[in-house]
């Protein structure tokens, strides 16, 4: 049985969902295939944050592309996506880590990112928990939060009503050469398959260089009112950079349900999905250092995630040189749901041959393939 | 706060209580784990006069050689032989160190006992709409019910009992109303002719509870009220009709707590887990009594209990008559399940707007389209609130089929700073492969 | 234990829910006494009022705030004198 698309994307997580729907809304003959549930991987397991970072230019540049992106959508979200403006403060300890608020404030300024920045009083102000006295910080008002399952669910529902087809509870047996193999037997042509697979993207294409990054995440009851907007510590910077070390870094959010999501940790080789309860405690004793009052707060779950991270914490978007037919979405580290709708433009104009918004040159495959040939 | 066991038993009903007698015996270190306050679980608690076996098996632990950690709920498992435990029913912030407990153990006896199925119908989220072993306990717990109109519904063993104490503490029970038909029951009655014990207890429970109108076949299709329940619909031959009143009691049966088997990684086989002819489960070190085994009442926990207290401190020899009496135990897990089985039609009783899910209010007319439990999870949030799915879950695997087959950790919640404390601990194993878990079931 | 009355050897416990003092036997849960006091114990993410379901701590409908500290199970917990509870 064979069926013949423009693209078949690989993965409903929330990139391959974004593009999915970037696709279908261009008039693409699109199908998407996934294996479990939709946005039920690396997707259902991460914060939800739509943040602009500024690590290297390539990640300012995408992320406050697609952040821009997130604001245009929101007002037709469904309730059940749960986005929340409630925008992003970076936390500073002390006066270098003031410094490099001001330094962030320039480089999102420069991408028309509005930023304010808070001194000690008006940290303490916006949110009363923060330990006192912290040196301030830089509040990012446009920054959101949202349920990323739900919004998964959301993009692949607009590109199904755009004419997309979507092959549920299929595996991907193979994928290349315009052929993509499904576990039922299914064989579907295609002029571009995109490997949108998230952690498993190495599945399908072992030569990718993506590398697991465990992550650990605990939530609690209802506690509205107690956080307002995300907080991040600057140094999350240096948690996210680590190539080897286990780390964590400070990063609390308030979730629409009143509920607190409590954050980061990364560790490499960490072997399995079981709760390492060393990372759990360290992660949380992070937070309590800038939130004294966070330990009378009841948990109610502890779950861990995969994030697909690259040698230089850039997605890979674009085409695989290998394979004129394969195409990338993936390698989006902790960052998949802010750059997901960007990626999709990005991949969408690729493919039907507009020039896109931003240089897509960042986050081509090509630049991890010795002797690419370009186009 | 570190200690070490040669046996931790974790549940302090009769099946427990019967394994740390036993297991105490040999004299080796013996820690019995529950969350309240006294020993006894759910089927000996205070309030009432106790029968016997229930006095004698807890005057035998109060004169036995072990160490009781009341008030304590396990949460965590971070390598094998290593439990977290916080404790329960604080009402200051937890203080740290006094408030969290690393148990170690060379055995495990997981005893954790059942709870009971709560099935979804419009109106069962009003106030003073229980379980009926619910309100059995609040009324132990202090609530006055002596003049109350209450009616029992649902299905099982519990209800007469319950029925009867409530009748003796004052209240006026309308009705008993049963699922299962009589054609059902009374198989199930002549079994217990075989037990002379059962028998004189089921005519006493009846004798006590004499006014009450006794109904099978028979089931609430409605809670009604504004604020608070005020009168519950009946049906009963495709017959309704609406009796006033001021508690509704109605429970299911029961369903066993697996949440710690589970964590702990224990092969599970249609809803119970799989034991050896000495409890041990599919995890070395690892034994299982009692309910979670098999729904089958006091007098088989009891057996299973003292067998793996014997087992897990090597003294099989002494276990050859309570093999016996588990083999005759066994046929009553059968008896129970035949004759309290489930009508299909309590599948129809909830309406699109009746919530299943009762900590994030979804409803069911929402939960229809999905096939799983974890797919109605991410995008409905059934099963993401407080009871971590314990109520919710009960429902949906008997009204859609859904397995409910994952456990994330804290298996009951636990404050931040008690995690926090988790970081400063004894030796940590960081190649934990007990709990290695699909990769996408990570919510 | 008795049903309206404690027994006069032993003092009655007198706590506040929500502000209105409440008499009970000592072994009294604090749900109990959320009860007697005729409040339901939460009100539920769309408005709903409720009170124990099951009794034994895993329902979590009876989840209130003791002494300032939130989301107890309050049928786990014994009624203390001067306890301030507070339900959602």
């Amino acid at each position: 049985m064979s069926d013949e698309w423009d693209v078949v994307i690989a993965g409903a997580g929330i990139v391959g969902s974004a593009c999915a729907k970037e696709c279908a809304a261009r008039g693409l003959r699109t199908a998407i295939v996934e294996p479990g549930e939709i946005g039920g991987g690396a997707t259902a397991a991460g914060m939800g944050h739509i943040v602009v970072m500024s690590d290297s230019p390539g990640q300012l540049a995408l992320t406050s592309y697609s952040q821009r992106l997130w604001q245009e959508l929101s007002g037709s979200l469904p309730h059940s996506v749960e986005y929340e403006r409630c925008g992003t403060i970076w936390v500073a300890s002390d006066d270098d880590e003031m410094e490099e608020v001001h330094r962030k404030r320039a480089l999102y300024a420069s991408v028309g990112i509005d930023t304010e920045v808070l001194d000690s009083c008006a940290l303490a102000e916006a949110e009363p928990h923060l330990r006192k006295p912290l040196a301030g910080g830089l509040l990012v008002p446009s920054d959101a939060v949202l349920y990323p399952p739900c919004a998964a669910q959301y993009l692949v529902e607009e590109a199904l009503r755009s004419g997309a087809r979507l092959y549920a509870r299929r595996k991907l047996k193979s994928a290349g050469a315009g052929i993509v193999r499904l576990d039922d037997g299914t064989e579907l042509r295609a002029s571009h398959i995109v490997n949108a697979a998230g952690a498993d993207a190495t599945g399908l294409l072992p030569q990718l260089p993506i590398r697991e990054r465990k992550g650990h995440l605990v939530i609690t009851d209802r506690y509205p009112g107690f956080v307002h907007h995300q907080l991040v510590e600057l140094g999350y910077s240096k948690s996210a950079h680590s190539i080897t070390t286990d780390s964590v870094a400070f990063n609390i959010q308030p979730r629409k349900t009143g509920q607190i999501l409590i954050g980061s940790s990364r560790q490499y080789n960490a072997g399995g999905t079981a709760v390492d309860y060393q990372m759990v405690s360290t992660m949380i004793e992070r937070a309590r250092y800038f939130m004294p009052g966070i330990g009378a707060l009841s948990s109610i779950r502890i779950w861990t995630g995969f994030r697909a991270a690259t040698p230089d914490n850039l997605p890979l978007i674009g085409p695989w040189p290998e394979d004129k037919t394969l195409f990338l979405a993936a390698g989006h580290e902790g960052l998949g749901i802010t750059t997901s709708l960007g990626t999709a433009q990005l991949l969408a104009d690729h493919l039907v041959g507009n020039p896109t918004r931003i240089p897509i040159e960042p986050y081509l495959p090509e630049r991890f393939v010795r002797n690419a040939t370009h186009a | 706060m570190n200690e070490h066991f040669h046996v931790l038993v974790i549940g302090a009903g009769p099946a427990g209580i019967s394994a740390a007698v036993r297991a105490a015996e040999s004299g080796g270190h013996v820690g019995l784990l529950d969350d309240n306050p006294a020993a006894g679980g759910q089927i000996w608690r205070k309030g009432a006069s106790l029968p016997k076996p229930a006095r004698m098996w807890l005057a035998r632990l109060n004169a036995a050689s072990v160490e009781r950690l009341h008030g304590w709920h396990v949460f965590g498992s971070p390598t094998s032989g290593v439990l977290f435990a916080e404790r329960t029913g604080l009402a200051s912030p937890a203080a740290e160190q006094a408030d969290f407990i690393e148990l170690n153990y060379d055995k495990l006896i997981l005893a954790t006992g059942a709870r009971e199925r709560f099935l979804p119908f419009p109106g069962w989220t009003l106030p003073n709409v229980m379980g009926a072993g619910g309100l059995d306990a609040m009324v132990r717990g202090g609530l006055r019910i002596k003049g109350k109109r209450i009616v029992v519904a649902g299905t099982g063993p519990l209800l007469l009992a319950v029925a009867a104490h409530l009748a003796h503490r004052g209240a006026q029970i309308l009705a008993i109303c049963e699922q299962a038909p009589l054609s059902r029951l009374r198989p199930f009655a002549m079994r217990l002719l075989t037990q002379p014990g059962k028998v004189a207890q089921g005519i006493g429970l009846r004798i006590a509870t004499r006014d009450a109108h006794f109904y099978t076949g028979c089931w609430p299709v409605a809670a009604t009220g504004r604020g608070r329940l005020e009168s519950v619909t009946l049906q009963r031959r495709g017959k309704q009709w609406e009796l006033p009143c001021d508690y509704l009691a109605c429970g299911y049966h029961l369903v066993p707590n697996l949440e710690l088997p589970r964590l702990l990684g224990c092969g599970i086989h249609e809803g119970f887990v799989t034991t050896d002819k000495w409890q041990q489960t599919s995890i070395p070190g690892v034994l299982c009594v009692g309910e979670p085994t098999g729904i089958g009442g006091v007098e088989l926990a009891i057996v299973e209990g003292q067998i793996a207290g014997l087992a897990a401190t090597g003294r099989v020899e002494k276990a050859d008559d309570l093999i016996q009496k588990r083999t005759r135990g066994q046929r009553f897990v059968r008896a129970l399940r035949e004759a309290f089985e489930l009508d299909p039609r309590l599948r129809a009783l909830p309406l699109g707007e009746t919530l299943v899910c009762r900590c994030e209010d979804v409803p069911f007319g929402v939960l229809r389209d999905y096939t799983s439990a974890r797919d109605a999870k991410l995008h409905t949030r059934c099963g993401m609130g407080a009871c971590q799915g314990r109520i919710c879950g009960a429902a949906t695997e008997f009204v859609f089929g859904w397995a409910m087959d994952s456990v994330r950790p804290p298996i009951l919640p636990a404050s931040l700073s008690t995690l926090a404390a988790t970081g400063a601990r004894g030796a940590h194993d960081p190649s934990n492969t007990t709990s290695n878990q699909n990769r996408r079931d990570t919510l | 234990m008795h049903e309206h009355a404690h027994n006069s050897d032993t003092p009655a416990i007198t706590l506040t829910v929500n502000g209105a003092a409440v008499s009970v036997a000592p072994g009294t849960t604090v749900a109990a006494a959320i009860l007697i006091s005729g409040s339901p114990t939460r009100i539920s993410v769309t408005g709903e009022p409720r009170a124990p379901l099951c009794g034994m701590g895993i329902c979590f409908e009876c989840r209130a705030s003791i002494n300032g500290f939130a989301h107890r199970r309050s049928c786990q917990v014994l009624c203390d004198s001067g306890m301030d509870v507070r339900t959602l």
